[in-house]
């Protein structure tokens, strides 16, 4: 069965989408570009990082969840939801221990180039300096807490890609961290390097070892292109 | 491995029919026989239900009831709410760290007592108040202290402890407990008089359908916040496509100041019951749950008590007052200390035995509920004005309160006033008259709503509770004028920070934040940017935040500089020296003056 079309607007645009379909994936296809953080292709949408804000009929609401409907206006590109955005991308690097100059994620690293895209130089909030571990007992991959912003792709990619379960979230509020199927140790896990769970951080916080430094800083993903532009691209087709 | 220990968890997990969604109460009853969930037992949990071990440590990690750590035989939770703190709890606090010889937080070394604060246990009306494993302590007072102790050393078991009994069902033997009602205005529709079983057999006379008409024509509210029709979620819930639809009561009353659920669930369960009936026929349910508050949890035997007799009286059960085809139970779920559940999509994570946190909407609860049912999630309260209208009719009902806020509230008043309790006002009702009511003299702020209220200062006491003006899920906390606002918002931002789930950024990082900010401005090294800063802050929290805790969390501090902003702007000044208030230059440079062995010239 043919399913009709939707159509409805962002900042003006007209953009049509299909039913079923989140204000986030209709964008996408359109090419229009909603700074997002935790929201990844083919993960179920987790909703938390807020980044994807944007302003539906007048009310605030996550594009990455919310369906489309007929004739619904959607803002993205305003300078008020762009200074949300600042916000939460602030508090994001304050609440963890983000040393971009000697990451080794730095320009492969979705926080570090929407900061970039969204022109922040330094946050406006004071650092938080969490006590975070790190993680180095499995072979193959790397857990630093330092670096999580608990965007949940990881626990998403590994229940419902891999089958796994081996990440879940523990503890409640500011003391909410990931946590391992195990008492300890990433290694006691049965979790595999070539897992989905470990392509998918968008930060440095889970990372494959011995392959660092592969690319040099300067050659990396968002070095040549700011964060979006693959979306963006399809628009100017 | 402990042999004796894997045999206890295993046992408590097949009285749970090995059930992973029945988790809260899998780990409620394992901490309370071994006084922890530990590694070894969430092993063991895990295995036996088969569940991933992570989960069962998220769910563990989530709730304040629940520890990996041991703890003492007898825990003292002592309430440390801004009203328990007016009313002098900081010098119980002292009383009861003197008396066992630690400090809050900390474990007898023969692992007896454990101290610790909780927040607001819906007691503010005869605070300070504790809770002592399950019983409830209200009336403390610093001098009460060292006979408390001695007799719980004595008998090992608060539970033993002869406490005066408190007033109306408080003394009921299966209640058994020193809290009092505090009824002081019984209004039409709560607290008046009432016939057992009237409502409902007016209602299976009508049509499903009809029974949903008479819910919108008497234009009832949710009376749990949100102030949504409930005429209209029930329509929805109907209308949801599923095989089994579920009644939900959220009884989590964790909104700190407000203490009406406990009072109705004690006096009025009866208009309760059949609200939930009522329900259960207008949207084709069966089953209905009551979702309980940790800290209510000496009310369960009771209410399960009281569920009984209804049903023996065919109000509840099989067949409803004869009708074929129309089966309605209720059980109760316990909560295990966490304010987030009170949101409607929370709660139904932490009946489903996940962790508390809300979900993601769409789907609502009445479209894709509990287990994903569709499900109607209404307040204590609501369910015991459905009975009423079925019972008075709804053209009678519309007649209290003002057009848009039809009939009474329940309002829990406490804090500085001499008569703290529970009050039914029509809607409509002033600030000035309850104030009055309550015998609150020198009155300089009241918070109406709880904390994700708003304070309310002089000018506003001709303001009415109701929908369009001051709405509130019962909480009203009066504040005279020698409080510190400043200080009463930091420590409601402290409850928030605390009470986050922590799920998305903005109110998990931005609280934090907020309260860092105003402990700065309080320690004096405000300045005149940081308001801005403030409001700001609050602004993008308020916006993003993923669910009704995050959008209300920064109230608080926003409330309290639009109405008291003189108090803030009175302790931040500019420095003459140009410097940051907030940055100590001979703090900084102190390490290394030391190091350099000279001081600085310049400072
Ligand atoms: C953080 C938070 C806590 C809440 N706590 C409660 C509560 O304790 N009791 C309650 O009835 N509603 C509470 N609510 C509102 C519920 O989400 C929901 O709106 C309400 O239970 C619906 O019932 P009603 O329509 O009868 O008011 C809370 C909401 C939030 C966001
Ligand atoms: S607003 Fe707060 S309580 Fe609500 S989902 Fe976000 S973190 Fe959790």
């Amino acid at each position: 069965m043919e399913q009709k079309a939707i159509t409805f607007t962002i900042d003006g645009v007209e953009i049509k989408g299909s039913p079923g379909q989140t204000i986030m994936q209709a964008a996408d296809e359109a090419g229009v570009y909603i700074p997002r953080l935790c929201y990844l292709k083919d993960l179920t949408p987790h909703g938390s990082c807020r980044i994807c804000t944007v302003m539906v009929n007048g009310r605030s609401q996550a594009a990455c969840t919310q369906p489309i409907t007929e004739g619904m206006v959607v803002e993205n590109n305003t300078d008020a939801l762009d200074e949300h955005r600042r916000n939460i991308v602030d508090m994001l690097f304050v609440e963890g221990n983000h040393y971009c100059m000697f990451c080794e994620k730095s320009g492969n690293c979705e926080l570090q180039a929407m900061a970039y895209r969204l022109g922040i130089c330094a946050p406006k909030y004071p650092y938080l300096f969490p006590q975070s571990n790190v993680d180095a007992s499995h072979p193959d991959i790397l857990i630093d807490r330092n670096r999580c912003i608990l965007c949940g792709r990881c626990v998403i990619a590994s229940r419902d890609v891999d089958g796994k379960n081996v990440f879940e979230f523990v503890g409640r509020g500011p003391e909410k961290r990931i946590a391992v199927n195990a008492e300890a140790k990433l290694s006691d896990t049965d979790i595999d390097v070539t897992d989905k769970a470990a392509q998918v951080c968008p930060v440095g916080a889970i990372i494959k070892k011995r392959v660092g430094f592969a690319v040099p800083i300067g050659e990396r993903l968002y070095d040549k292109e700011p964060i979006g532009s693959d979306i963006e691209s399809k628009k100017n087709k | 491995m402990n042999e004796t220990l894997q045999a206890t968890v295993k046992k408590i997990c097949e009285e749970n029919g090995n059930d992973r969604t029945k988790m809260i109460n899998i780990v409620k009853s394992v901490q309370k026989k071994i006084g922890c969930v530990n590694n070894e037992s969430i092993d063991s949990i895990a295995k036996q239900v088969n569940a991933p071990r992570v989960d069962v440590e998220g769910v563990v990690s989530f709730y304040a009831f629940l520890s990996k750590e041991s703890k003492g035989k007898i825990v003292i939770r002592l309430c440390n709410d801004v009203v328990d703190k007016i009313k002098g709890v900081d010098k119980v606090a002292e009383a009861f760290c003197d008396e066992l010889g630690i400090k809050m937080g900390d474990t007898t070394s023969d692992d007896t007592f454990t101290l610790e604060y909780t927040p607001c246990i819906g007691m503010c009306d005869q605070a300070p108040a504790a809770l002592i494993n399950d019983t409830v302590v209200t009336d403390l007072s610093p001098d009460k202290i060292k006979k408390l102790i001695s007799d719980l050393k004595e008998q090992n078991d608060p539970s033993k402890i002869s406490f005066p009994k408190g007033d109306g069902n408080n003394a009921h033997e299966l209640v058994n407990s020193m809290v009092n009602n505090n009824i002081l205005k019984k209004g039409e529709v709560i607290f008046s008089d009432f016939e057992s079983g009237a409502s409902l057999k007016k209602a299976l006379s009508m049509k499903p359908e009809e029974v949903i008409g008479v819910i919108k024509t008497s234009s009832l509210r949710g009376r749990g916040g949100a102030g949504f029709p409930t005429g209209l979620k029930w329509e929805f819930t109907r209308a949801a496509k599923g095989d089994r639809k579920i009644v939900m009561c959220n009884a989590d009353e964790g909104e700190p100041g407000t203490f009406k659920d406990r009072v109705i669930l004690t006096e009025r369960y009866d208009l309760l019951f059949e609200g939930m009936a009522i329900a259960g026929y207008a949207i084709g349910s069966d089953a209905g749950i009551i979702y309980l508050r940790g800290e209510y949890l000496y009310l369960k035997n009771f209410l399960e008590s009281m569920i009984g007799k209804a049903k023996e009286n065919g109000f509840l059960g099989k067949k409803i007052l004869g009708l074929e085809g129309f089966d309605f139970d209720i059980r109760i779920q316990m909560g295990a200390g966490a304010y987030i559940c009170g949101e409607e999509s929370a709660l139904i994570s932490s009946c489903e035995g996940l962790r508390g946190d809300p979900k993601t909407r769409p789907p609502f609860p009445a479209q894709k509920g509990y287990k994903n049912c569709p499900t109607t999630v209404n307040n204590v309260e609501t369910f015991c004005c459905v009975s009423k209208i079925l019972d008075i009719g709804a053209e009678k009902f519309v007649q209290i309160g003002t057009k848009g806020s039809t009939g009474t509230k329940v309002l829990s008043i406490s804090g500085d006033c001499k008569k703290p309790g529970i009050y039914e006002f029509p809607f409509g009702v002033t600030l000035e008259e309850l104030l009055g009511d309550a015998g609150a003299e020198d009155v300089q702020a009241v918070l109406v709503g709880g904390p994700s209220g708003q304070f309310i200062a002089s000018d506003g006491f001709k303001r009415k509770i109701c929908f369009t003006d001051l709405a509130t899920g019962g909480s009203i906390v009066i504040f005279n004028k020698q409080r510190n606002m400043l200080e009463i918002a930091d420590e409601y931002m402290a409850f928030f920070e605390e009470e986050s789930c922590g799920y998305c950024t903005p109110c998990r990082v931005g609280n934090v934040l907020l309260k860092k900010c105003l402990e700065r401005i309080i320690d004096g090294k405000g300045e005149p940017k940081d308001l801005d800063y403030l409001n700001e802050l609050g602004e993008s929290i308020k916006l993003t935040s993923r669910c009704g805790l995050g959008q209300t969390s920064p109230n608080p501090v926003l409330t309290t500089i639009k109405n008291f902003r003189s108090q803030y702007e009175s302790i931040i000044k500019e420095k003459k020296d140009g410097m940051q208030p907030g940055f100590d230059i001979k703090k900084a440079i102190n390490e290394a003056e030391n190091l350099t062995g000279r001081k600085s010239v310049i400072f």
